[in-house]
């Protein structure tokens, strides 16, 4: 190599070089806490980690890897010079792991570690690429990974206060590593937990679907009613724009709203005439009965209990059990009212047919502000809109009404003059 | 034939000879590159320089010339970068020259023993 072109003063450059590295290393000490501290992409930090370790002693190549006990191999994250040969995983022994952890984050000069196994097998690649240290990262006992160093480029051996400095910043990339295991072993305990949770919300809708089904199975001529209920529910959940947790809770609501029938006699709830006072008052105590049932079980949802009990409120308050105004009415009871009371209306009962969709629709309408909440009913109107003109692909009413019954004529216009008529309707606030 | 290469980080500029090749078929090569450090020695961006070098010498250049003249301070990540450029150029035979590098830079490079590889000129 030829002399350098450019000399510095001598007497100013001798004096200052101790020093000056000195500060020169300690800069990239603190750049390396605060890269280690940067809680960025885990390969950036470790290469960054790489170029502040060889930058701040001039070192020509290296590597950082880290250790897998779960498979004992060294996975090279970053290395510099060491050339396409240089094996980017290395295989530990126990034998390898154990010294290392006896040795901590030391400095261990390849020429002096001959009893490491590790380098039985690959100290050849070592020698041929100039490594000269190796310094096991070692954090809390643990084995997390290991620095391999080349040769400085001053041509200089290693001083004692150099393998100081690299055993200091291997002690700072050993921290990034941890971390990032650490971050890791979250993640999966995370990833776990949300599995669990999502198997027991399966579990649990699985549960209340079945219930429904045990609720309708009383009632031979509304089959089906609990289940359509909780799928008119969450059609209007959807429309009112609630986040998907809420619109599960109140289809659960939905499904759930008769449960009090399963202590109601079948012969009264199967009766195929219109039912006497005496029945009619054992009937009407289901809501509370349906409250008391599903008070003690801890939902997901907290109005699911609710919804049972004042599924039969009118904002007019000539609803039961407890006859109710507008805002004493807690909210999903108003949907499942709705949906309840829909679904009454569009299937057949022993002892009436379903009524004409367009009958059904001026009903909704012409009870919008007194039975049922108008936002709510336009709520239930825009959804069958959605699906009579086109706008949505999906056939949610289709499948629960019948074809036919959807197709008929002019229904489009009728929902949406409906809409027009209920949208124009104040809410009126009836209080006792 | 000299022309400038725009490309992020750096600016090379470089020129051509024309040499000869035992089947006869004229191959040109660019036989001087010129790579500005600019300022983006100091951050893992600067790696970009490092990537322009090993072109420049993969095309064949033999004198690779960094250019510091709007380089303030190199920190340990640029020196590392350097090291990259240095060790490229050296299993290539080419010949690296650092030009433009301020006092306190060039007393950095002394001392981390950057100068025993490269010329300061």
């Amino acid at each position: 190599m030829s002399k350098p072109l450019y000399t510095l003063a001598e007497p100013m450059r001798k004096p200052a070089e101790r020093g000056s590295k000195i500060v020169h290393a300690f800069g990239a000490l603190a750049d390396l806490g605060a890269e280690v501290a940067n809680r960025g992409n885990f390969q950036d930090t470790i290469r960054t980690s790489l170029h502040l370790l060889l930058g701040s002693l001039g070192i020509m190549r290296g590597g950082v890897g880290r250790y897998s006990l779960y498979d004992g191999e060294v996975v090279f994250a970053a290395v510099r010079g060491l050339g396409d040969e240089f094996p980017l995983s290395i295989s530990l022994t126990r034998d390898d792991e154990r010294l290392m952890l006896e040795c901590g984050t030391a400095a261990l000069e390849v020429l002096d570690a001959r009893d490491l196994p590790v380098l039985s097998r690959f100290g050849w690649i070592f020698e041929a690429k100039g490594i000269e240290i190796i310094v096991p990262l070692v954090v809390r006992d643990e084995l997390l990974g290991m620095l391999v160093v080349g040769e400085k480029a001053t041509g200089e051996v290693y001083a004692n206060h150099d393998k100081d400095i690299i055993c200091a910043m291997g002690r700072h990339i050993g921290v990034a590593i941890s971390q990032r295991n650490l971050l890791t072993e979250l993640e999966r305990k995370a990833d776990e937990t949300r599995k669990l949770y999502e198997d027991m919300r399966a579990t649990y809708n699985d549960t209340v679907r079945a219930f429904a089904a045990a609720i309708d199975s009383k009632d031979k001529y509304t089959e089906g009613h609990s289940t359509r209920v909780g799928k008119y529910t969450e059609i209007i959940a959807r429309e009112l724009g609630w986040p998907d947790d809420e619109i599960e809770g109140a289809s659960v609501a939905g499904y759930l709203h008769d449960v009090g029938k399963l202590t109601v006699e079948r012969k009264i709830i199967n009766a195929p005439y219109k039912i006497d006072a005496k029945e009619s008052k054992e009937l009407n105590r289901h809501p509370a009965v349906g409250y008391e049932i599903l008070l003690p079980i801890h939902h997901p949802y907290a109005d699911v209990p609710l919804a049972a009990k004042y599924h039969h409120e009118r904002l007019d308050g000539r609803g039961y059990p407890d006859g109710l105004y507008d805002r004493e009415i807690p909210y999903i009871a108003k949907i499942v009212n709705l949906a309840d009371s829909f679904d009454a209306m569009t299937t057949d009962r022993p002892y009436k047919r379903r009524r004409p969709v367009n009958e059904v629709i001026e009903d909704l309408q012409h009870n919008s502000g007194s039975q049922f909440a108008p936002e709510i009913t336009s709520a239930l109107l825009r959804g069958i809109l959605r699906e009579t003109t086109g706008e949505t692909k999906d056939k949610r009413f289709r499948r629960l009404l019948g074809r036919e019954y959807m197709e008929t004529e002019n229904l489009s216009p009728l929902i949406a003059h409906a809409l027009d008529n209920i949208g124009a309707t104040q809410s009126i606030v009836l209080t006792a | 034939m000299i022309h400038d290469l725009e490309f992020g980080a750096a600016v090379a500029v470089a020129s051509e000879a024309t040499i000869f090749s035992p089947t006869s078929t004229p191959v040109r090569v660019r036989t001087v590159a010129v790579v500005h450090a600019g300022d983006y020695l100091n951050k893992l961006s600067g790696e970009s320089v490092e990537r322009e070098c090993r072109e420049r010498i993969a095309e064949g250049a033999r004198e690779l010339i960094l250019n510091f003249s709007r380089t303030e301070i190199v920190n340990s990540i640029g020196v590392s970068i350097l090291l990259g450029v240095i060790d490229a150029a050296r299993s290539s035979g080419a010949h690296v020259v650092f030009t433009g590098v301020n006092e306190g830079t060039a007393e950095l490079f002394e001392m981390l023993g950057l100068t025993n590889h490269v010329e300061l000129v």
